[in-house]
């Protein structure tokens, strides 16, 4: 990956992910040489790379697009904001993870390994080359497969052996898919094949086209690969679950636009269908399953199904309109804040699984519900929230690429959606307020509350799912501004 | 930046009141009063400073206070706000109606700050509806009232409140997604792309695409029926309006009806004018089917809230004949067409304030009695004077009595939709007399006769006397021989709110020149764009 392909190649277009590599591979070493009660310092230290790569990739937005190391990473607006989401993403969730790994006996590992799995997702939305696009899928899944079981409990690693076996079994349809691209073309860089596949035979396309994209779909967690994801979810800790559910789909998302932009752009086939049909899918599966569930983890993660059937319309659209890069952008980045505040609600109350126990145990947070309630109607997408600015723009964009039919396939299915976070919000709501007016000993939030006697609310994850509501409406409502940042001119 | 300033003005005050929860409640909803008052003032000094313009004047140009900031500039959706002739008449309304409620909610007792500020942040999601420029901005403040009612259903409700709460959070919201859709289509048809609601009147998108045009009227005509309500997506009303609390109500029929009418005067028919005069009839049919509808299943119920409810059904279809006989260009001039419109217009107004009042006085009795059954009242006339002649004046008022605003309002519709649509004109006058008669029995019911409140059911409070309570419910009354001590009557804080609102529907009966000298351009300005 670094530059062996040549020493003329310029490395430093590369700084984001350099300072990303940096902070692992640094935390890893400080970390070695640190006591255990004072593993707070390679927090830091990664939490300082994350910034710092975040703050290069977006100074580097305002350079025109580029290929780097023989045209396999692509550095443009869609790599911007997938670093930009990433790094900041990580950093948030390396707090939210604090809060129950500190003293952890493999604190640093968790914290690099995190790193780690953002560098793939990065690597994914960045490929422009199969070999490559292969590459970032193992970095973008092994850490996730150890973050998954990290707290080596029966449920952890049961959710690890069932992500294993899944991201295994569809990393061999995803080669099997790259050599048939590379069978029908003969090369592997993306403009050689959008040049090179028109003329394919296509059944060897077809097999090229679903195994590449049956790959992606699982990193996003998309219909029919979505298996894993209730499980993972559910079974892991609630700050990896956040992790697992933003992270890697970001990179996968952007991955599959970049698929659909450029080397599938002009194939005999309707990718465009498909893919469409992947979207439909998603969110109309993701939606009916999560109706009944009692579990808040099981219906959040059944919820990130049904988005990234919204974020596939995007893709389904990517080469056919001018509206498709900025929806994609804006709504990657509201998901990603709003996903983490729904989980962070969580996390804030690690003993409460289902909705019934969280809304008694945050009964005396006023604060804490408000938040919830805008994240979760963030997740439905009502303005001003970042979400639906997104939804508003993905919904143009298919509609603009002749996909109208899906755009009300998805209006309905936001409606449906608004049911089940409903479901959640009304107990929490209410059930705040019959407690209010009883409000005489409103506890501070933080870790020092007695513990034992009532469920406690962890102050970390408090603090995030407040700065992820406060951030969802600002994106939303300045969602100009984040736009002007990333498509300069 | 004054119209900024009335919009945002409650959500400020709201966001005080959440983020100093020491205030006690009688404060908290003083600060609620203070602040709808102060924003009526601005909008009052507004009206002072607005010039309607001669002849046609609005919805494209003669636009006052405007506002216009960059949002999405991909979409090119914006802040675009501004006031003519159309928006300024229902600010005013909203202004009246919430400063109404705050009133009468001087003395509420259930958590008193949330509820202050939910209602001043809905305030600034009605102003802002009301304001919007942009189809965006209006789909976010829309968006946003629906949010707000729901948690006021929800959380102040009685009955089966959480349920009549989601029914209508899901209902409105298919609504609005419906509108959503259409808004999109709108952009992409139009030729610059853009959700300027000013650009978009201006050159209309879709103009050459009939089966285009037709689906996105069909989409926003959708939202905008759902919301307003029209038979037959009425539903979720009578349920909500029961359940609701009475400012709840109020404001649910007042105001938040009128963000569907109003979507059709200043979105449907000024943007797809050939879709509109194309569907025209369509409109006016479902007008009148509601009238009907309302009419008729309003004189059926044995509630008095839900009663009032299904007035507003058939109130509400007398905006849409009016509306849909101004799109009848074939067959009537353009005098009757606006005056059509006039009435349409003049309806939203007058509807807002007289079953605004209706709702309030309506909470009274469930104040009083727990309870909106008709035969579980009777005879209120004697224990609570006031009480009864407020009512039988909102409920006159309402029945289209000349004198009062309703009168000018259905006369204008009437005569404005004759000579497009006679037959539809004819059938919905029918609508009046059964309103005449639904409103006469409830008074009838209410106040005359002996006196009957209902027995003490409330859990709160263990029943007063031996009396037994049958199971069957419905006789579960008992006839006091004398003045129950039971039936207050109105007391200051409910005639303060209720009485006001009454009076200005007397001024617009009596003075309409007022009010139509604001509205006349700016529905003459509709009527020439819907007649391109």
């Amino acid at each position: 990956m670094t530059g062996m392909s040549g020493g003329g190649e310029r490395v430093l277009a590369l700084l984001p992910e350099l300072l990303l590599l940096l902070g692992a591979v640094g935390g890893l070493l400080l970390g070695l040489w640190t006591p255990q009660h004072r593993q707070w310092r390679v927090r830091l230290l990664v939490t300082a790379a994350c910034l710092a790569s975040a703050i290069a990739a977006a100074v580097a937005l305002s350079e025109p697009a580029e290929r780097v190391f023989e045209g396999t990473w692509v550095v443009d607006t869609t790599t911007g904001v997938v670093r930009i989401v990433v790094a900041l993403g990580v950093t948030v969730l390396v707090w939210l993870a604090s809060a129950s790994l500190a003293g952890h006996p493999r604190e640093t590992e968790a914290y690099v390994l995190m790193l780690l799995g953002g560098l793939g997702s990065i690597a994914l939305a960045a490929s422009g080359d199969l070999l490559l696009l292969v590459a970032a899928y193992l970095l973008a899944s092994v850490p996730l497969y150890a973050l998954a079981g990290f707290a080596k409990d029966p449920a952890g690693v049961e959710a690890t052996m069932k992500y294993y076996l899944m991201g295994a079994f569809v990393g061999v349809l995803m080669l099997v898919g790259v050599a048939a691209l590379v069978l029908a073309a003969g090369t592997t860089g993306y403009p050689d094949l959008a040049a090179q596949l028109p003329e394919a035979s296509p059944a060897l396309l077809a097999v090229g086209v679903l195994g590449v994209l049956a790959g992606v779909a699982f990193k996003a967690g998309a219909v029919p690969v979505h298996f894993w994801v209730p499980d993972v979810t559910a079974g892991t800790t609630p700050p990896m679950a956040a992790y697992i559910t933003t992270i890697p789909k970001i990179g996968a998302v952007a991955a599959a636009f970049r698929l659909l932009a450029e080397p599938f752009a002009d194939v005999p086939l309707d990718v465009p269908l498909l893919v469409a049909v992947i979207a439909a899918a998603s969110m109309t599966l993701g939606n009916l399953a999560a109706f009944n569930q009692t579990d808040v983890l099981r219906l959040l993660a059944y919820s990130t199904v049904s988005q990234v059937g919204y974020l596939f319309m995007v893709v389904a659209v990517a080469a056919r309109t001018d509206l498709a890069v900025p929806a994609l952008a804006i709504y990657l980045a509201g998901y990603a804040v709003t996903n983490i505040g729904a989980f962070a609600a969580v996390a804030a109350v690690p003993v409460a699984r289902t909705i019934t126990d969280w809304a008694t145990a945050v009964g005396r947070h006023r604060w804490l519900v408000v938040s919830l309630v805008v994240c979760l109607l963030g997740l439905v997408g009502t303005p001003p929230t970042a979400v639906f600015v997104g939804k508003l723009a993905v919904f143009a964009a298919a509609w603009d690429g002749g996909l109208a039919w899906l755009v009300v396939v998805a209006a309905i299915n936001t409606v449906a959606s608004l049911f089940y976070y409903l479901r959640w919000i009304a107990p929490a709501a209410t059930g705040v307020a019959a407690s209010e007016s009883t409000t005489a000993a409103a506890r501070g939030t933080g870790p020092g509350t007695s513990a034992g006697t009532v469920q406690r609310v962890v102050l970390e994850p408090v603090v995030v799912l407040h700065t992820a509501a406060v951030a969802s409406l600002l994106l939303g409502i300045w969602s100009g501004v984040w736009l002007a940042v990333l498509l300069p001119g | 930046m004054l119209l900024t300033v009335v919009i945002f003005l409650p959500l400020l005050a709201a966001g005080v009141l959440l983020a100093v929860p020491r205030v006690p409640g009688r404060a908290a909803i003083g600060v609620w009063v203070a602040a709808s008052a102060v924003d009526l003032a601005l909008v009052g000094w507004m009206w002072w400073g607005f010039e309607p313009g001669e002849g046609a004047s609005g919805v494209v140009d003669g636009l006052a206070y405007e506002a216009d900031l960059q949002w999405i500039p991909t979409v090119d959706a914006g802040y675009h706000v501004g006031v003519d002739g159309l928006s300024l008449p229902l600010l005013a309304l909203t202004g009246v109606l919430f400063l109404a409620c705050a009133i009468y909610s001087l003395r509420e007792p259930d958590r008193p700050h949330t509820y202050a500020a939910l209602f001043l942040f809905l305030q600034t999601a009605c102003m802002g509806t009301f304001a919007s420029l942009d189809l965006i901005l209006f789909f976010v403040f829309f968006d946003l009232s629906i949010v707000g009612m729901y948690f006021v259903i929800a959380g102040w409700g009685h009955g089966n409140a959480r349920r009549s709460a989601l029914k209508f959070f899901l209902y409105t919201f298919i609504g609005s997604l419906a509108l959503l859709v259409g808004f999109i289509g709108l952009f992409l048809g139009s030729e610059e792309r853009t959700f300027d609601m000013v650009a978009l009147a201006a050159n209309p998108p879709l103009a050459d695409s009939p089966v285009a045009g037709g689906l996105v009227l069909l989409a926003i005509g959708l939202g905008l029926a759902v919301k307003t309500p029209l038979f037959p997506f009425h539903t979720w009303l009578p349920d909500a309006h029961t359940d609701a609390p009475a400012a709840g109500s109020a404001v649910l029929a007042g105001i938040l009806l009128k963000l569907g009418t109003y979507g059709f005067v200043r979105i449907a028919m000024p943007i797809l004018p050939d879709a509109w005069q194309r569907w025209a009839m369509v409109a006016a049919v479902v007008g009148v089917i509601s009238v009907l509808w309302g009419a008729f299943v309003a004189l059926a119920q044995t509630d008095v809230k839900r009663m009032i409810a299904y007035t507003s059904v058939n109130h509400m279809g007398y905006v849409l004949l009016g509306l849909g006989a101004a799109g009848l260009v074939a067959s009537a001039d353009e005098g009757a067409r606006t005056v059509a419109t006039v009435g349409a217009m003049y309806q939203m107004v007058s509807h807002g304030l007289l079953t605004g009042a209706l709702f309030l006085l309506s909470g009274v009795l469930w104040s009083r009695g727990r309870t909106y059954a008709f035969d579980r009242w009777g005879g209120l006339a004697r224990p609570a004077p006031v009480f009864a002649a407020c009512f039988a004046v909102a409920a006159f008022g309402s029945l289209g009595l000349p004198g009062f605003s309703g009168f000018i309002a259905e006369f204008q519709v009437f005569t404005g939709a004759l000579q497009a649509a006679p037959v539809a004109t004819v059938i919905a006058v029918v609508g009046i007399l059964v309103t005449a008669g639904l409103f006469l029995l409830a008074l009838q019911r209410l106040f005359t006769g002996d006196t009957v409140v209902p027995s003490e059911t409330d859990p709160d409070k263990p029943a007063e006397g031996p009396r037994p309570d049958r199971a069957d419910g419905t006789t579960a009354t008992a006839v006091q021989p004398r003045t129950a001590t039971r039936m207050q009557d109105l007391r200051g804080h409910e005639v303060a709110s209720v009485v006001p609102l009454l009076v200005l529907a007397l001024v617009l009966g009596l003075l309409p020149r007022a009010l139509l000298d604001v509205l006349e351009p700016a529905a003459m300005a509709v009527v020439e764009l819907v007649g391109r």
